[in-house]
């Protein structure tokens, strides 16, 4: 296991305050383990009593002075029983109905929507903190999408509270029905901190659109949002119904140890094949956004300059590739590799500049470890001679140039595994039906792209490349796209969310069913006669002549 | 088994399952098998259950028919893809939601619906175009046996396979990676069914059971008294002797109301099953001689039998248990706590009915809630305050043959739904598939950054129409950073 430390980011010694991160040897999971110090010395005095506990239980403590923290801290460890307190205290409030009324769950949306305007300042430098997210992207790829999911929650709340209508046949009559959506009770959101502002908030405002209460839990890895989603949180919401719990593996393991109603977990296959197990010991249905190896085809027959350009805008300009939708990799014919990647590059450096390097318009990688992933699949023997652009790096600065690959052997750890990085490989084939095959032998990705103007092309793909979303010629969008659901599928995680979607993942669909006690038919009853069986089998046919039939033989 | 499954997913790359033609061959077979067998069907039903075959054709066979109806009927519709809406600023852009098959599921059913509980989420599974392994359960063997040899003449053997066995070959078969499993059962094997699941992230649809409680409020017309008596006890020993996942589970009612409502019950038990229940024929039995003396040892505590006011008597040599009334056993005695799932009813008297809600609400969450009541502030409460998988008001069990309604628990109760085209969706993967033309781009979606495209942007993300011409003409400036 790499443990690491993040020296340029520690504040004074004595306040230290460090979380072993244990994982198993697994690429990712090692790799993700670390020494982490959420302190730097700017945010210092907010964010040191955020440390590794539940925000409600303490918000009082938020102007404790700085020689006590480290008592207190060792202390308010969240332990599973810290946990179960809290759930209780959630499902207390739940259980009181409050949650369940349309007036509450408009105000916390409204409260939502009130902070995203007030606090956009400080969203946009916490994501420049963590992960040195140009304040533009950090608006297009989180703030603005999480307001925009957030207005139409507000907008659509009631539409969507509204009890469905719907029609009974023949078996049932005469009858009345409507499917009533139920909130499901006190649910779980584990974030990532790839986005880890619209992936913690996009969910939280599905689950209170629905009537939950809820607990989120930042990702550690991004700790400036993490602190930041805990302080908004407390000062916005409703805090006997809605909590953040910030901490790393002891703090979710003990919040996994809960029963809860859902779980949203946002993240790796690994670590969602945990959660999936520790809901099974309380049946607790889950929702896990996973990620995969994200293909993007490209056809020779397009419009070069917007494909190069949209391509860049789901890959480098979308937090330096490290996002579970961005482009993995593109297959191409062959013959047209080398002007796709000339226009790449020309388009990149309209983008990034000369030196990309220098350039304020990357994200940066996230930590020294994910660094160190990334180089070394650079580093790898079959691999370091195949970069035909980029592949410089910078690890004081946490930065790795646009970097492309051409035709690296399917072996290579860089496709074997996501990349999560700003390295895109390029494979080539003799034609682009044979990029179905290199698709298919690989597990189901969340997102599949195609550029092409091949109306056939178009459909082929659409119909034999499963995958959880789909876009034909751009990248991304379809995520932010109203209407459709965003989800994966076998490796890539199961069940959806996004607007109606996420309200639905958080519902319990209730079917109910009016009956009246006119019309009652005996032939449901005993004693079974061969009159009634004649008259069952009709109704079930739905034979209506036949059912005449038989009633005039004065059956019923 | 790993090669057959092997073999299976083979036979899914080829695409041949998602063809519509395959599909709705697949359920034109189900519904040969359903008629042509009939006779063995109810045979088995007999030998496995006791079932009179008029239950078994209700309850079963022609539930499935009717279902077979509906999927074949509505194939097309379901299976062509949703138009999903956009704002209009995505200008030459389409979405919609394809529903695609998920590939290999595996169905594990249950012992006391052996062909319904087998047979309904198959239809689904087939009408979503994946390959299916079902596995029925070994406790009704003889209706797991004609799955097994019959089956397989009317279905595509390469697509569709019926595996038989004890629990070992079920535990085999959870080895294995699924891309959906469909568990009928209890909620015990249910934790055993997901955490095997989640070891290959496979999605599951747990369908468990749970007490179900029938809330009887006083009715005033003598007819809808009858009517709620009679529906009561179709619910409870008519629905394979009270062994069903939504059979009445208990009863709860208002204490003036009690003996009404019991006496009623008593006069319509033997209207319905004669004097001699256990010799008309017109009950099922219990499944075997273990949950035979499951159902003994409920009542074993004295306390409890001290509180069986009708029926009791128990054949163990036929397996078969009378129709058996309890009022008021103490509520800490398992036949108050664990799912009864036999032909015992308890009453609860309550003080007033609203107080059913409290009960209600302290327990698990059940699979179904039945309501007798013509009270519409009544009905409304007990929508929006009690949790339950489904609702149904002044009947029993009849949820189950609604096929616009999704039937699935929650909680304790299960999770996922099917039936109808719930049933499609349960087994299929909706993706969302947005396509994009290259004539508009906008150019403010990409780096560098520059304030006038921040403007834009945000315009855009507002869809502010106005605000982004003006911007784009450069007519209006920011007021803001950045």
């Amino acid at each position: 296991m790499d443990s690491l430390c993040f020296s340029s980011f520690l504040s004074g010694s004595h306040s230290n305050f460090c979380v072993l991160r244990s994982s198993p040897a697994s690429p990712v999971g090692s790799s993700r383990a670390f020494f982490y110090n959420r302190l730097n010395s700017k945010s210092f005095q907010k964010q040191i009593h955020f440390n590794h506990r539940c925000v409600g239980f303490y918000s009082l403590s938020c102007s404790a002075t700085l020689s006590v923290t480290p008592e207190v801290e060792e202390k308010q460890a969240f332990d599973a029983e810290k946990a179960n307190l809290l759930v209780k205290e959630l499902r207390k409030s739940f259980n009181s109905g409050r949650t369940k009324s349309y007036e509450w769950r408009i105000s916390q949306l409204e409260s939502i929507a009130k902070m995203l305007e007030e606090k956009e300042k400080d969203i946009t430098d916490a994501l420049q903190k963590d992960l040195s997210k140009p304040a533009f992207e950090a608006f297009i790829s989180e703030v603005s999408q999480v307001k925009s999911s957030c207005s139409e929650a507000i907008q659509e709340l009631k539409h969507w509270m509204k009890p469905e209508k719907v029609k009974t046949s023949i078996t049932t009559y005469p009858s009345s029905a409507e499917i009533v959506s139920e909130p499901l009770g006190v649910v779980l959101v584990i974030s990532t901190w790839n986005f880890p502002f619209l992936l913690s908030m996009d969910p939280v405002i599905g689950a209170i659109s629905a009537g939950n209460a809820v607990v989120l839990k930042p990702s550690e890895i991004s700790p400036a949002t993490s602190s930041l989603l805990a302080n908004l949180l407390t000062e916005y919401l409703d805090n006997s119904a809605i909590r953040v719990v910030e901490g790393a593996v002891p703090e979710t393991t003990a919040l996994l140890e809960q029963k809860w109603d859902k779980i949203l977990y946002t993240g790796s296959a690994r670590v969602g094949r945990i959660v999936m197990s520790a809901a099974a010991k309380h049946l607790t249905p889950v929702i896990l956004e996973l990620g995969g190896k994200c293909p993007g085809v490209v056809d020779s027959n397009i419009n070069l300059q917007v494909a190069a350009r949209r391509i860049i805008g789901g890959k480098w300009a979308c937090n330096a590739g490290q996002a579970c939708i961005s482009v993995d990799y593109i297959i191409t014919k062959r013959e047209f590799a080398p002007t796709l990647i000339n226009a790449l590059k020309v388009e990149l450096e309209q983008c990034f500049g000369k030196n990309p390097m220098e350039s304020k318009d990357m994200s940066r990688i996230v930590s020294p470890s994910h660094f160190g992933r990334l180089v070394k699949l650079l580093e790898e023997d079959k691999v370091s001679d195949k970069i035909v652009l980029g592949g410089q790096k910078d690890e004081s600065k946490l930065k790795i140039a646009p970097t492309i690959l051409l035709d690296v052997p399917d072996d290579s750890t860089v496709m074997q595994e996501e990349i999560f990085g700003p390295i895109l490989p390029i494979l080539t084939v003799d034609n682009l039906e044979e990029s179905f095959d290199i698709i298919r032998s690989k597990p189901k990705p969340l997102a599949a792209y195609l550029f092409t103007n091949d109306e056939q092309l178009k459909k082929d793909y659409v119909q034999n490349i499963s995958s959880g979303g789909m876009l034909i010629n751009d990248t991304i969008l379809h995520v932010a796209t109203k209407g459709l659901p965003f989800g994966g599928v076998e490796e890539s995680g199961m069940g959806s969310y996004h607007g109606k979607f996420s309200f639905d993942g958080f519902s319990h669909k209730k079917s109910v069913l009016y009956r009246s006690f006119d019309a009652d038919s005996t032939i449901r009853y005993p004693p079974y006669t061969p009159q009634k069986e004649k008259l069952l089998k009709a109704v079930i046919s739905g034979n209506i002549f036949q059912i005449i039939l038989s009633l005039i033989n004065g059956v019923v | 088994m790993e090669r057959e499954v092997e073999s299976m997913r083979e036979y899914y790359d080829s695409g041949k399952t998602k063809e519509a033609s395959w599909r709705a061959s697949q359920l034109e077979g189900l519904r040969a098998f359903l008629t042509d067998q009939q006779h063995d069907i109810f045979h088995a039903l007999m030998q496995d259950l006791g079932k009179h075959h008029l239950e078994s054709f209700r309850d079963e066979i022609g539930t499935l028919i009717k279902s077979l109806n509906f999927a074949l009927k509505h194939l097309k519709q379901w299976m062509s893809p949703g138009k999903a809406e956009l704002p209009r600023i995505a200008l030459l852009t389409s979405a919609e939601i394809v529903a695609e098959p998920l590939g290999l599921v595996l169905i594990m059913s249950s012992w006391n619906f052996p062909f319904g509980l087998s047979l309904e989420p198959l239809i689904g599974a087939v009408a979503a175009g994946n390959t299916v392994v079902l596995k029925p359960s070994e406790l009704s063997s003889a209706s797991a046996s004609l799955l097994a040899s019959a089956l397989p003449n009317y279905l595509d053997n390469k697509a569709i396979k019926v595996i038989q066995g004890r629990p070992e070959v079920a535990e085999q078969l959870l080895f294995q990676k699924w891309d959906k499993i469909f568990f009928t059962g209890s909620p015990r094997v249910g934790r055993i069914v997901m955490s095997a699941a989640a070891k290959h992230l496979t999605p599951v649809t747990l369908e468990l059971g749970g007490k179900c409680p029938a809330v009887v409020d006083s009715l005033s017309s003598s007819w809808d008294r009858e009517v709620a008596a009679k529906r009561i006890i179709v619910g409870k020993f008519g629905a394979c002797a009270g062994q069903a996942c939504i059979a009445i589970d208990y009863i709860l009612v208002g204490k003036e109301f009690a003996s009404t409502l019991v006496e009623l019950i008593k006069v319509w038990i033997k209207k319905m099953f004669g004097e001699k229940p256990s010799e008309s024929n017109t009950i099922a039995r219990i499944i075997n001689k273990q949950h035979f003396f499951r159902l003994k040892n409920l009542l074993s505590d004295p306390k409890v039998k001290e509180s069986v006011i009708y029926g009791g008597s128990m054949d163990e040599e036929h397996l078969f248990i009378e129709p058996t009334i309890l009022v008021d056993p103490p509520l800490e005695a398992a036949i108050m706590s664990e799912e009864i799932f036999g032909p015992l009813l308890p009453i609860v008297t309550l003080e007033k009915i609203e107080d059913s809600i409290k009960f209600i609400n302290s327990r698990p969450k059940p699979l179904a809630l039945y309501v007798f009541t013509k009270n519409q502030s009544l009905q409304g409460r007990m929508v929006s305050e009690t949790s339950s998988g489904s609702v149904t008001f002044n009947d029993a069990i009849l949820q189950y043959a609604a096929d616009s309604l999704p039937f699935g628990g929650v909680g304790e109760s299960g999770f996922g739904n099917y039936h109808g085209k719930f049933s499609f969706d349960t087994f299929s993967h909706q993706k969302g598939v947005l396509r994009r033309s290259f004539l508009t781009d906008f150019w403010f979606r990409y780096p560098p950054w520059t304030t006038t495209k921040f403007q834009e942007l945000e315009a855009s993300y507002n869809y502010d129409y106005l605000g982004l011409l003006l911007v784009l003409l450069g007519l209006k400036t920011s007021p803001k950073r950045l």
